[in-house]
């Protein structure tokens, strides 16, 4: 019996290692040369959608992967998915690694709606919906926050009124990641304002060039825009785009948190490799080629290392965990609060060893890294706000954590 | 490495929680304490620990020991410092035990380790010295040839668990500045050798520490653990090992006073509310936690490295002695604020948890020194 098993596993393992061959001549003989190259920010991403105009390596990049479902590698074939089992699909991304590809297609319709979908859609919406995801065509934003809702996300007042086969909807969303520039939706609106705040809100998906949307860009302390506020003025959505049912959006918004914070996870994780911090203090500080001549500085740096080291060693505590088989703890929160927290301090230390240098906002006398590292400290300062800010983290925890009292 | 627990050392953990639980409380450490007893520590609880095999659990087979690895030690120590225990275990298997089993010839592991492990024998390690601060290779204690001597001279200080030991492993300076890795050699003395006093020291947690003075104590070359000027490598690689144990003890510790702390908080009320259900407290306990996950990460990962025996111990044992100093003072002086005035009176237990906190950040180097040493090693 044993010997049998010993058998059908080392025949799955030839299996797997004939596929990682494969699969790694059919990227070297697909991937276009300039797509051998980390990704240096988010926008420099290709996030599929009408709306953006890729270059033409990104585009052919984008629809190779896309033919072999591979944007999407685990999703089932017959939505256009890779099909592929867990394993494969942990060597498709090693391979891409070790060439160091960039990713086709990011986005939320890969990350967020797509899992939901897969998870708690009908078939309908998943015919409809899944294939443009995995093809790059359509590009999802998420419709959450209001003006009156932030970390109180469920006392949203967005308000969807049935009519006939539609929802009438009218209110106002913001913070929308990208609006200007997504194709679809995936909205949060009250629909019983009578009920309890949780159980009166249903999950719609709406098309962006429904007539009443209009967007317009929020402009940020760092003078980028990635965000927006977003206007609905009777916007007519078919009542075929409902998730899960009337009335139980709070679910599928509680279902997608967990698809949202594992890949905020997955974001701490990817880091530049070096350390910049050590780069920084040997160019800003004089007389720091061998030793950080400024003890403060070479402190504060070590504490950063040091505080990344422990999350980075948590998240590797808490994956062990799961693949020990035990329940996945309270972690997330953990993750959210000290990850953002742990890259603001690195922000900000980045911008004190740069001193004089990172005050540049533009032109002379400053050097492009520069003026993009105190804008990306600049940026940084919403870490702890989006998503949940750090303050409703820590209540998350002192409730289910540590068993507080309201 | 996985840093997960295998169904032994959890079952391990329920043997060392229910033990603890069973043979030690807070009010024994305070009657410990008030009695000024000279051990500070029960003999015979430490042989009740003997007899469960945890002293032997590092060690190999042939000296007597299981041959189990640093995490199984890291579960025990772990549920010691929880109830603050103060029996010698760390001590004698850390410092003297590892340094024997590292360093010593067939003929000291023979002599040493088996009594060691059943625990007939307390054997501990004079690192400190006036002028050494937290480095332990600053070595003053003198040893100078003398026929087929050795005559050593110096001064030891705070030596763990030295009041009551039967041995003492003595670092001297044989060659070289005070400061030097090169020209360290260690010996390991009867406590009873003519010329050594061990005068018991007493310290704001109470454990046993003692002021060890040598004059003109004669060792014999048979006593020398390793090679004449060569123990600073054994003697650095030792204090690293034991610097990961004490961690498994602080966290151990940490997390019981955030206990005690949580368990107040939810029961004390002020305004006719608990007052844990105030946002300015909640969010400091929050903290307080994710401080506790942070530092299990860094101490689990620090065993495993030991167990491993990877090359990266040094690093990963001053991320997680740092990481466990500035969480155990902070959850301790929090521990104290929360409890208001009843944290400030001797007749509250919380008391002990801030004491130990600060003795134990500065056992083996404090969060500043681990940084600086950290920093060190990584070329800033």
């Amino acid at each position: 019996m044993l010997l049998l098993r010993n058998r059908a596993k080392d025949a799955a393992m030839e299996t797997l290692e004939q596929f990682r061959e494969e699969t790694r001549q059919w990227l070297r003989a697909n991937a276009p040369q300039s797509m051998y190259a980390a990704l240096r920010s988010t926008d420099d991403a290709c996030w599929g959608g009408r709306k953006t105009t890729y270059p033409a390596d990104v585009k052919r990049w984008l629809d190779v992967m896309a033919e072999r479902g591979w944007t999407a590698p685990t999703w089932p074939k017959q939505y256009g998915g890779g099909g592929l089992n867990k394993a494969e699909a942990k060597i498709l991304s090693q391979e891409m690694a070790k060439l160091g590809l960039r990713a086709p297609l990011v986005g939320f319709g890969l990350t967020m709606i797509g899992p939901l979908l897969l998870q708690e859609g009908s078939e309908e919406l998943k015919r409809t919906h899944l294939p443009p995801i995995i093809r790059g065509e359509i590009r999802w934003c998420q419709g959450y926050s209001e003006p009156g809702a932030g970390s109180d996300l469920a006392g949203l007042q967005t308000r969807a009124v049935l009519d006939g086969d539609d929802f009438i909807v009218n209110g106002q969303k913001i913070w929308t990641s990208y609006a200007d520039k997504a194709d679809w939706m995936f909205i949060l609106v009250r629909t019983d304002p009578d009920a309890k705040k949780q159980e009166g809100i249903t999950f719609l998906l709406m098309d962006m060039t429904s007539p009443g949307v209009s967007v317009k860009p929020i402009l940020l302390i760092s003078g980028s825009s990635p965000f927006c506020e977003t206007f609905l003025d009777n916007v007519r959505v078919p009542r075929s785009q409902v998730v899960g049912r009337v009335n139980g959006g709070w679910a599928m918004a509680k279902a997608l948190l967990g698809h949202e914070r594992t890949m905020i996870a997955d974001i701490f994780k990817d880091r530049v490799p070096g350390n910049p911090l050590l780069t920084l203090a040997r160019r800003y500080i004089p007389e720091s080629a061998t030793r950080i001549a400024d003890p403060a500085i070479r402190d504060r740096i070590t504490q950063v290392d040091m505080d990344q080291a422990c999350l980075d060693l948590t998240l590797k505590r808490s994956q062990d965990n799961m693949k020990a088989g035990h329940k996945p703890g309270p972690e997330t929160s953990i993750f959210k609060y000290y990850g953002t927290e742990t890259n603001m301090r690195r922000r900000e230390l980045m911008v004190s060893i740069a001193g004089p240098q990172a005050l540049g906002w533009e032109g002379p006398g400053f050097e492009n890294d520069e003026l993009t590292l105190t804008r990306d400290w600049l940026r940084s300062r919403g870490n702890s706000i989006e998503g949940g800010t750090s303050e409703i983290q820590l209540n998350i925890i002192a409730k289910r954590v540590l068993g507080l009292p309201d | 490495m996985d840093l997960v627990l295998t169904e032994e050392q959890v079952l391990l953990q329920q043997t060392a929680r229910e033990f603890v639980a069973k043979n030690s409380s807070l009010r024994r450490i305070r009657a410990l304490r008030d009695s000024q007893d000279r051990l500070g520590y029960s003999r015979k609880l430490y042989d009740d620990m003997a007899k469960l095999g945890w002293l032997g659990i590092i060690f190999p087979e042939e000296c007597g020991g299981l041959a189990l690895g640093f995490t199984h030690l890291m579960v025990v120590i772990e549920e010691l410092g929880r109830g603050l225990l103060p029996e010698p275990l760390l001590s004698t298997v850390l410092l003297g035990g590892a340094t024997i089993a590292k360093g010593g010839s067939t003929a000291q592991h023979q002599d040493l380790l088996p009594r060691l492990i059943n625990g007939e024998l307390i054997v501990t390690l004079a690192h400190q010295e006036p002028r050494s601060r937290y480095n332990p290779l600053h070595v003053e204690t003198r040893a100078q040839k003398d026929g087929n001597c050795w005559v050593i001279n110096g001064t030891k200080i705070q030596v763990l668990d030295g009041a009551g030991a039967d041995r003492i492993i003595v670092p001297t300076r044989t060659r070289g500045d005070s400061t030097d890795r090169d020209g360290i050699t260690l010996f390991v003395v009867d406590a009873k050798i003519p010329g050594l006093s061990l005068e018991r020291q007493w310290r704001i947690d109470a454990r046993n520490a003692a002021l060890a003075r040598l004059h003109n104590v004669r060792a014999s070359e048979t006593d020398v653990i390793g090679s004449v000027d060569t123990g600073g490598d054994t003697l650095a690689a030792i204090i690293d090992q034991a610097t990961v144990g004490l961690c498994a003890e602080m966290l151990g510790s940490m997390t019981a006073a955030l206990e005690i702390t949580l368990d107040y908080l939810r029961t004390r009320t002020q305004f006719g509310v608990p007052i844990g259900s105030f946002q300015a407290l909640k969010h400091r306990a929050a903290k307080m936690y994710i401080e506790t996950e942070l530092a299990r990460s860094a101490v689990m990962a620090a065993h495993k490295a030991l167990e491993e025996n990877g090359k990266d111990v040094a690093r990963l044992a001053s991320i997680a002695k740092a990481r466990c100093s500035d969480a155990f003072v902070l959850i301790a002086n929090e521990a104290v604020q929360m409890h208001g005035g009843i944290g400030m009176t001797d007749e509250h237990d919380i008391g002990f948890f801030i004491k130990r906190a600060r003795a134990a950040e500065v056992t083996f180097g404090d969060a500043t020194y681990h940084r600086n040493r950290f920093a060190e090693l990584q070329g800033y």
